[in-house]
C-alpha cells in the first residue's frame, strides 16, 4: 500500500527521464525497433524522445505516457470516438437541423396530419418516400431526431454538471477528513457512511417533489443540485483514501517544514496528487448520474416538457412501443450507445492512468 | 549578535516522548546542547537513537497524536520555539529554519514542477510576486550547480536525478537563507560520489552564506569532514559530545569507541570487520542501568544497575558513561577540571 498506484510511471519513465544531449544518444535512442510487435516499453517512449533544435530532449510527462495507453486500448478509444460524436452532434445538432430544414425540436407541424407518428418510408408530405425525419416523428408530430439531438444536450449537461457538482463538494470533503484525520475524519466519514445508507433516489425524488419548481429550468437546477448532492459520497471516500496514504510521504513533511499552511497542502499538494483515481472515477460517474437522470424523467421527476432528455423521451416513447416502437428504440439506443461508450472511456482511464490496477 | 554567547540555538533538556501500543517511548530523553553562529554541528547514532526526532522537534513536526514534546527548551535566538503560536513557527519554518530531507526521491512533490515547489517559498515568507519568485528560483537552482537552470526549472521532478533531486532540496531550502539549516541525513539515499558533491555545496553555501548547519548522520566520515562539533546519541540521550577533532582522537565513551572502530577501513586488505555486539535496545523498556550496558564491553556490574553521569572531561567534552574519565584517558585524552 505504500507504493502509490499514480507513481508506478514515474519510476517507469525514469530511466527515460535524463538528459539525452542531441547527438549520438540522441540518435540510438532514436533507432526504430526491427520489430514493431515486441517494442519493450521504454523503446516505446523513446521513440517520443526527439531532440529538435538541439537542445535536450524533453521527457514525457504523466500525461502524455497515459494518454499514449489510452489510445492503444481500441475499446476506449471507440468510446471516445462515440462520446465525441455525440458530443458535438448534441451541441450543433439542433441548430443545424434548424439552419438547414427549418424546424426546433419543438416544431408541431399542423398543415399534415400524416406527419404525426410517421417513421421514414412513409414521411413525405404526399405520403410518399422522404428521409425528411430520419428516426421519423412522435406523437405531436415533433422531429425525432432532433428531439433526440436536444435531449442529448440535457443529458449530458445533467451528467458533466451534476459530476462537477459532486468533484467539488467531494474532493474538498475528502481531502479535508484524510489530511486531519483523528476525531474530525471520524465525524466527517460516519456522516458519509449515513447518508450512504438513505436510499439515494428516494432521497432524490423528496427533494425534487418538495421543492418542485414552476418552470422547467429551475426543475433542472434542481435536478442538479438534487444528483451532486447524494453522487458525491464515494468520491469523498476515494479521495480520502488518497490523501491518507499520501500525508504520510516525505514531500508533506517537507512542505510543512518550509512553512506551507495546512490548507495550502491539503489543496496544493495533496490534491493534484489524487487527481488519477479522481478523473477515473468522475468518468464513470458521468453515465451513472445520467442513468438516474434519466430513470427520474422516466418516472417524471426529472426534466420537464417542453425541454426534453433522452429519459423523457423514452417516458414517452413507451407509450406507444407496440405501434410505434422507433419513439423508444431510438432514444434508448443513443443513450445505451452513450451510455456504454463513457464507461469504455472511463475503464480505458483507469487503465491508463493506474497501470499497477489493471488485472492481466 | 545575539544576547547569549553567540549562541543561535540552545536546546535545554528536550524530552519528546511517543504514546505507543507497546508503552511509553521516550524517543528524546533530555537533550541539551548549543549551537553557534555559523558553526556546524553533527549528531550521530545508530536508526532510532533519537536523531531526527530531536530535530523534528526543534520545529515542531512531531506527528501529535502519538508524539509529544513533553518538557525542554528550544531557544532559537532568544526565543523559546515551544511556546510560539502554530502560525508564528510556520513563519519561522522555511524562512528562519529550513530542512534537507533523507530521500530525494520522496521529498519534492512529483506533481509540481520544481519551479512552483521553489517558487512557494519565497512567496510565502518573502513576500516575492510571480516573475521575482521564478527568477529567485532560477538563481537557486544555478547555485547548487544545476546546469540549463532556466529550461530545467520547468520540469518534474521524475525529471531529475537523486544527485539533481537532492540540490533541488537544498536550492529550496536554502532560497529564503535561512539562520538554521537542519539536513536529515542529507546524502543516505545517494551513491558516493554524489554524496561528496552535495556535502561539497553544503560546505560551500554555508560559507557563503553563514549559516549554522545541524547535519544528522550515521555515517562518521562525514562528520569527521564537515563538522565542529559531534553528538553521539544513543537510546534518546546524548552519550558523548565534544569537538570533532578531539571526539574522534580521545573518545571518552565506550560507545564512541565502538562505532569509530566499526567503520571500514579501505587500506586494510582482509580481516573481520568490528561490528557492536547485540541491537539497539527496545525504548520502550529500558531497565535502571545503563542503555548500552548489555552491548558494552567493559560493562561491569554498576552499569546495569545505576543510570550513567553526564561527566565533564573537559571544556567542551562530556560522555555519559561510569568509567568516562577512565576511558578517556585510555584513549589518550587529558581529564581538566576547568570547566
Amino acid at each position: 500500500m505504500d507504493e502509490k498506484p499514480t507513481r508506478l510511471p514515474r519510476e517507469l519513465e525514469l530511466a527515460e527521464k535524463e538528459l539525452t544531449p542531441h547527438g549520438e544518444s540522441a540518435q540510438r535512442l532514436m533507432t526504430p525497433d526491427p520489430d514493431p510487435i515486441h517494442v519493450a516499453p521504454e523503446m516505446a517512449i523513446a521513440e517520443d524522445v526527439r531532440a529538435e533544435d538541439g537542445g535536450y530532449v524533453r521527457g514525457t510527462s504523466l500525461w502524455r505516457d497515459a494518454w499514449r495507453r489510452l489510445l492503444k486500448n481500441k475499446l476506449a478509444v471507440f468510446g471516445l470516438i462515440v462520446v465525441v460524436l455525440i458530443t458535438v452532434a448534441s451541441v450543433i445538432g439542433p441548430a443545424l437541423i434548424k439552419r438547414l430544414l427549418g424546424f426546433t425540436p419543438d416544431y408541431i407541424p399542423t398543415h399534415d396530419i400524416r406527419l404525426v407518428k410517421s417513421f421514414p418510408p412513409f414521411t413525405g408530405p404526399e405520403g410518399n418516400f422522404s428521409w425528411l425525419h430520419p428516426m421519423g416523428t412522435d406523437n405531436a408530430g415533433r422531429d425525432q431526431l432532433a428531439r433526440v439531438l436536444q435531449g442529448g444536450q440535457i443529458s449530458l449537461f445533467v451528467g458533466v454538471i451534476s459530476t462537477l457538482v459532486s468533484l467539488l463538494i467531494g474532493v474538498s470533503y475528502g481531502a479535508i477528513a484524510g489530511y486531519i484525520g483523528g476525531r474530525v475524519d471520524n465525524l466527517m466519514m460516519r456522516l458519509v457512511d449515513v447518508l450512504y445508507s438513505l436510499p439515494y433516489i428516494i432521497v432524490v425524488i423528496v427533494l425534487l417533489s418538495m421543492f418542485r419548481s414552476q418552470t422547467p429550468r429551475g426543475q433542472l437546477t434542481l435536478l442538479f443540485i438534487a444528483l451532486g448532492s447524494v453522487s458525491w459520497l464515494t468520491m469523498a471516500r476515494i479521495v480520502r483514501g488518497q490523501v491518507l496514504s499520501l500525508k504520510n510521504q516525505e514531500f508533506v513533511l517537507a512542505a510543512r517544514a518550509t512553512g506551507v499552511s495546512i490548507p495550502r497542502i491539503i489543496f496544493r499538494h495533496l490534491v493534484p496528487n489524487t487527481l488519477g483515481p479522481v478523473i477515473v472515477y468522475a468518468t464513470l460517474t458521468i453515465p451513472q448520474i445520467m442513468l438516474t437522470e434519466a430513470f427520474l424523467s422516466f418516472l417524471g421527476f426529472g426534466v420537464q416538457a417542453p425541454l426534453a432528455s433522452w429519459g423523457s423521451l423514452a417516458a414517452d416513447g413507451i407509450q406507444n412501443i407496440a405501434i410505434y416502437p422507433w419513439q423508444l428504440v431510438f432514444p434508448g439506443v443513443t443513450m445505451a450507445l452513450t451510455l456504454f461508450s463513457l464507461n469504455f472511456l472511463g475503464d480505458g482511464l483507469r487503465d491508463a492512468l493506474d497501470p499497477q490496477m489493471r488485472t492481466v | 549578535m545575539s544576547q547569549n554567547d553567540g549562541n543561535l540555538l540552545e536546546v535545554k533538556d528536550l524530552r519528546t516522548y511517543f504514546q505507543t501500543e507497546d508503552g511509553l517511548v521516550k524517543a528524546v530523553d533530555g537533550i541539551t546542547f548549543n549551537l553557534k553562529r555559523g558553526e556546524t554541528l553533527g549528531i550521530v547514532g545508530e536508526s532510532g537513537s533519537g536523531k531526527s526526532v530531536t530535530n523534528l522537534s526543534i520545529i515542531r513536526l512531531i506527528p501529535d497524536p502519538p508524539g509529544k514534546i513533553v518538557a525542554g527548551e528550544v531557544i532559537f535566538d532568544g526565543q523559546d520555539l515551544l511556546l510560539l503560536s502554530t502560525q508564528a513557527i510556520r513563519h519561522v519554518r522555511g524562512r528562519r529554519i529550513a530542512m534537507i530531507f533523507q530521500d530525494p526521491m520522496t521529498s519534492l512533490n512529483p506533481f509540481l514542477k520544481i519551479s512552483r515547489q521553489l517558487m512557494e517559498m519565497t512567496q510565502l515568507h518573502l513576500g516575492h510576486t510571480k516573475p521575482q519568485a521564478y527568477d529567485h528560483a532560477v538563481k537557486m537552482l544555478e547555485t547548487v550547480g544545476i546546469p540549463d537552470a532556466r529550461e530545467r526549472a520547468d520540469n518534474y521532478p521524475h525529471e531529475f536525478s537523486g544527485g539533481m533531486r537532492q540540490r533541488v532540496m537544498i536550492a529550496m531550502a536554502l532560497s529564503c537563507e535561512p539562520e538554521l539549516l537542519i539536513a536529515d541525513e542529507p546524502t543516505t539515499a545517494l551513491d558516493v560520489t554524489i554524496q561528496a558533491q552535495i556535502l561539497e555545496l553544503i560546505k560551500r553555501l554555508k560559507q557563503e552564506t553563514g549559516t549554522s548547519v545541524i547535519l544528522i548522520t550515521h555515517d562518521l566520515g562525514v562528520v569527521a569532514g564537515m563538522t565542529d562539533h559531534v553528538i553521539v546519541m544513543y537510546a534518546g540521550k546524548i552519550f558523548e559530545q565534544a569537538k570533532t577533532k578531539e571526539l574522534f582522537k580521545t573518545p571518552g565513551n565506550p560507545y564512541t569507541k565502538g562505532l569509530l572502530r566499526s567503520v571500514p577501513d579501505p587500506t586494510a586488505e582482509q580481516g573481520k570487520l568490528y561490528q557492536i555486539p547485540g541491537l539497539p535496545p527496545d525504548v520502550a523498556h529500558l531497565g535502571p542501568g545503563c542503555p548500552f550496558a548489555p552491548r558494552c564491553e567493559r560493562a561491569e556490574e554498576i552499569c546495569h544497575r545505576e543510570f550513567p553521569p553526564f561527566v565533564q572531561l573537559n571544556r567542551d567534552h562530556c560522555s555519559l558513561c561510569h568509567f568516562a574519565k577512565e576511558v578517556f584517558a585510555e584513549s589518550g585524552g587529558q581529564v581538566s577540571d576547568t570547566v
